[in-house]
């Protein structure tokens, strides 16, 4: 039982933390913009190493260097919108994946060039984990990555709920022709997005590289299981994003589970492949995914 | 002098066979995106099915891998074009009633899977460590014969498949095609079954995809799971068409081409440079083709050759 809760269940909940604050920003931008960002994973690579330049300068934990990641992923999401998608905004939404496709291979040859493809890792040794009731073990990381996870997800709800821009965003993600009569001011809706999307995947990235390491392939690896989440979640809904993120990270560690018999369920390795599953699922039986979002 | 010479024939040569396989990639690209509309992001996944399926019926039995059958190459060309047809008309079958962003992430995800597979199931593909020794056409040729042998038989395919292709784009069918790309809404109150031809279209396309796979692995007659690298399969054929100018057949084969000269060329220049450069160098010229891609998609998103419209 305690085996079960402590290799799979919590590993499962922190993995849908992770995967949750990259397909909120994911659904946001494919309910605001019209299309799907396939750069989303590369940035998360991106906000990963600018925490780990903080942490290699400064020598502070990673979780410190959360905010300057997160301000500088946002600044260069807003800039890449500015330069390679605002040119689209009239154009066929589809030449916008093709444009982001370009994006997310420019940012991983960017981190490549300057960090090599070698494993990297914000701080060395082995962390001994916390037992509870002599044999509930958690990680410490993992803490700090739930933890972190829930009160950035509250400050977003109430940023959508409680402020204009919040609002505006959603009405756009609702109705965007709709929102602009309305006279919201579009062009600042975007940007606010893009902000939001960068800071977040952002974060997502330093905790992934906190849970294992860095690589410049990591948010690569990531971007199906986040598509994945925000369709399972529906589209434009980021709640529902958040409920599909956890979902798909629960269902990839739990695959592992050895449920029949003593051998794993199914191999580590398919992980990935559990999300892709899931998702052709819901594209087949309820494209509108769990909360009713928008099918294009 | 002489030897010179025939160091930048040979050079030529592996030029024109490989560029020659990228442009059949491209075709089949052409023929998803270019006419019909459809985005496929997964290129690198019916290249990889098809780089397999031909090795493990050609290459001789060995215990590494399943199969070795040793069967001719045509045998494995062609299974290799079937078996990525098949995997299209599945992926086709949940993806193409959706919008084209659908279909992007789903074959992006059929490519990922597939790199898993390859990767993990070791008794069928003998995982990362590849499988080498696969046969090629005219190998018992003497040098430069074989290489040349090689080359003709691209060349020919390339040549076959163009004027197909070129049959079909201004054949009815084609035209239907586009009619569906341009607007979907109307070409169904037609009553053409829309999601039959895209059925057809990205099924087709999907089956050159595969030979594109298959000759690659006979061509460097060694194949891994890096196959299904979404880099060099995927990226640089779109970046190919949309330069040589997507819904233009020559467009596909002149931007596979020209791409491919300017790609291998800078991989030899980059040589000369000490070696810590040289990784450093290969993920600038990466950055480089993405801001090509840029630069063309925003000043001229028609590419170098037009899609031509006279002949309706």
């Amino acid at each position: 039982m305690f085996e079960f809760i402590n290799f799979y269940f919590i590993p499962g909940v922190v993995l849908g933390c992770i995967y949750a604050l990259g397909a909120v920003g994911i659904s946001l931008l494919f309910g605001i913009l019209r299309f799907a960002h396939f750069a989303h994973g590369d940035l998360m690579t991106f906000g990963a190493y600018v925490a780990l330049v903080v942490v290699t300068t400064f020598g502070i934990p990673a979780m410190g260097a959360i905010p300057v990641a997160m301000l500088v992923a946002a600044l260069l999401a807003v800039g890449i919108d500015r330069f390679f998608y605002k040119p689209f905004r009239e154009s066929r939404t589809i030449i916008l994946v093709i444009s982001s496709f370009g994006i997310s291979l420019m940012l991983r040859s960017a981190v490549q060039f300057f960090f090599g493809v070698d494993v990297k890792v914000y701080q060395r040794g082995i962390q001994r984990p916390l037992v509870f009731f002599d044999t509930l073990r958690i990680a410490e990381r993992h803490l700090w990555i739930v933890g972190g996870a829930i009160v950035i997800i509250v400050l977003v709800h109430l940023f959508l709920t409680r402020t204009r821009l919040g609002k505006a965003m959603r009405a756009m993600s609702d109705d965007a022709d709709l929102a602009l009569v309305s006279g919201i001011h579009t062009e600042r809706v975007i940007m606010a997005t893009w902000g939001i999307g960068a800071a977040l995947a952002a974060v997502a990235g330093v905790f992934l590289g906190i849970d294992t390491q860095l690589h410049s392939n990591m948010g690569w690896d990531q971007l199906l299981p986040l598509f994945a989440a925000a369709i399972l979640g529906g589209i434009g809904r980021p709640y529902g994003a958040i409920a599909g993120a956890l979902v798909i990270g629960m269902a990839e560690e739990l695959s592992a589970y050895p449920w029949i018999g003593n051998e794993p369920l199914l191999s580590p390795g398919y992980k990935t492949g559990v999300a892709f599953a899931i998702m052709i699922g819901m594209l087949i039986w309820r494209p509108s995914g769990l909360f009713r979002g928008r099918v294009f | 002098m002489q030897d010179l010479l025939y160091g930048v024939m040979m050079y030529g040569i592996s030029l024109l066979t490989i560029g020659g396989i990228y442009a059949i990639l491209s075709l089949g690209l052409n023929l998803h995106w270019g006419m019909t509309g459809l985005f496929n992001a997964g290129i690198a996944g019916f290249f990889a099915i098809g780089a397999y399926t031909s090795t493990l019926l050609t290459t001789a039995e060995s215990p590494n891998h399943f199969g070795g059958l040793n069967l001719p190459i045509p045998v494995g060309l062609t299974a290799s074009m079937l078996v990525a047809g098949i995997v299209a008309f599945g992926v086709g079958k949940i993806c193409l009633r959706l919008r084209s962003d659908y279909l992007a992430i789903a074959t992006i995800g059929v490519a990922e899977i597939l790199r898993l597979i390859l990767k993990n199931e070791i008794w069928l593909t003998s995982g990362s460590r590849g499988i080498p020794s696969i046969p090629r056409p005219f190998e018992h040729l003497p040098q430069p014969w074989s290489e040349l042998g090689f080359l003709a038989v691209v060349l020919v395919l390339v040549l076959v498949l163009y004027l197909a292709l070129e049959r079909a784009f201004h054949s009815p069918w084609g035209r239907i095609m586009r009619a569906i790309r341009e607007n979907e809404t109307a070409a169904a109150s037609t009553g053409k079954d829309v999601e039959r031809f895209r059925m057809e279209a990205f099924v087709l396309g999907a089956t050159l995809m595969g030979l594109g796979g298959a000759l690659t692995a006979h061509a460097f007659k060694f194949v891994s799971p890096d196959a299904s690298e979404p880099l060099l399969a995927t990226f640089l054929v779109w970046v190919m068409l949309i330069i040589g100018g997507s819904g233009n057949n020559r467009g596909a084969i002149l931007g596979a081409v020209i791409v491919w000269a300017v790609w291998s060329s800078t991989e030899l220049l980059s040589r000369f440079l000490p070696i810590d450069w040289l990784n450093r160098v290969g993920y600038v010229r990466i950055f480089l083709v993405g801001l090509i891609l840029q630069f063309i998609l925003q000043r001229r998103p028609e590419g170098l050759l037009p899609e031509r419209y006279s002949d309706e």
